[in-house]
């Protein structure tokens, strides 16, 4: 007699371990590096309307809501480019032959490449 | 040593007589040498002999004793009672399968996922190298290329490990793919665009989030999830290539 049971998937499937806790923060960086773009797209606006509106902007983000705001977006920045970062080696894969380009060169490029970003930024910010 | 005693917490399903599976408690000899399915295969050899489940070579190459070991699915013979002891281990059929009998499952629909990516070397029409020839040459970097992806034993832990098969039952899932992928790179074969039409489908590579788990429990590093990756990469670049005046059909 064959009757196949197929059980339920449970709702908290994400909470049953480390590893997908880690996935769901991740996915949900994406929510946060995407409400900063937005801030960001604001702050080009204000400053496209002048240097009184922009002073004004930058004023309000003194704000203690928006302190911590930025606190938790930066957080959930470094876990979304360190994650995402650390993932890259399976997505490239760069061959010389047989031998595989080690994954450490392949993450580490990303690491190399964003602080190269940073650093041009702050020079171009310093200006 | 040889009075020790440990416990295995089965998950029991008797279609026949049970609406729905529940745990079985099962005390076992416990040994340093023993791996779980040594443990399972005594409790059929002395205690209960209705116990069904899946096992054979017992040295992890068939692939066939994948189970539920903590909730992590794992091959029974390469895991030690000694990880656990004296801890009860909890021991359920592979999860998002339906459940068949106590630890067996039902994988006919693997078994049409892993067909439909068609895992054998195809050769255009008229293009097979004729006998005489010998046989078709493959450097070693051509073999590296693939190698990897083909070390699946098609035992189904990925399966089990990926949450996204427990919640969209038509994804086509990490071991079929990977073995497309094994098929694509392999400079034997020809046949990579008749397996993008299910590869590149939204059930197949779009369906991944790249949990990542499949690559983690893969007993065989395999790993699945790049496999994956790489194909949404290449599939990415075939659809731009295909906006390109000049590739236009």
């Amino acid at each position: 007699m064959s009757k196949p049971y197929t059980r339920p998937m449970p709702r908290d499937w994400w909470n049953k371990n480390s590893a997908f806790r880690l996935f769901m923060l991740r996915e949900l960086s994406s929510v946060f590096v995407a409400l900063f773009a937005l801030e960001l797209l604001c702050f080009v606006s204000q400053v496209g309307q002048g240097e009184e509106a922009m002073n004004q902007f930058i004023k309000s983000l003194g704000n203690p809501f928006l302190l911590v705001f930025h606190a938790v977006v930066l957080a959930f920045a470094l876990l979304h480019s360190i994650t995402w970062f650390n993932l890259t080696p399976k997505v490239m894969v760069i061959r010389r032959g047989e031998e595989r380009l080690p994954d450490v060169l392949v993450a580490g490029s990303n690491y190399v490449a964003c602080l190269g970003v940073s650093v041009l930024l702050w020079w171009i910010v310093k200006g | 040593m040889p009075d020790e005693k440990t416990t295995l917490e089965i998950l029991r399903y008797h279609p026949e007589t049970d609406e729905e599976p529940r745990f079985q408690s099962f005390e076992v000899p416990y040994r340093d040498d023993w791996v779980i399915l040594d443990a399972i295969n005594w409790i059929k050899e002395n205690v209960d002999g209705t116990l069904t489940y899946r096992w054979s070579c017992r040295m992890g190459v068939c692939g066939s004793c994948g189970m539920m070991i903590n909730g992590t699915p794992r091959l029974t013979c390469a895991v030690f009672l000694n990880e656990f002891y004296p801890e009860p281990i909890r021991i359920e059929p592979l999860a998002y399968f339906p459940i068949e009998r106590d630890l067996v499952t039902v994988m006919d629909s693997f078994m049409e996922k892993l067909q439909s990516v068609k895992p054998w070397l195809i050769r255009n029409e008229g293009e097979e190298q004729p006998l005489e020839e010998g046989e078709y040459l493959q450097s070693p970097a051509e073999l590296a290329s693939y190698k990897q992806f083909s070390m699946c034993i098609n035992c189904m832990l990925c399966y089990a490990a990926c949450p996204v098969t427990g919640l969209e039952s038509e994804f086509v899932g990490p071991a079929a793919i990977a073995l497309g992928m094994r098929y694509n790179r392999d400079s034997r074969d020809q046949g990579r665009e008749q397996r993008q039409e299910v590869i590149a489908s939204d059930d197949a590579i779009w369906k991944c989030t790249f949990v990542g788990e499949c690559s983690a429990v893969c007993p065989k590093n395999v790993d699945p999830a790049g496999a994956i990756q790489q194909a949404k990469v290449e599939s990415t670049i075939d659809w731009y290539t295909s906006l390109l005046p000049w590739t236009k059909k």
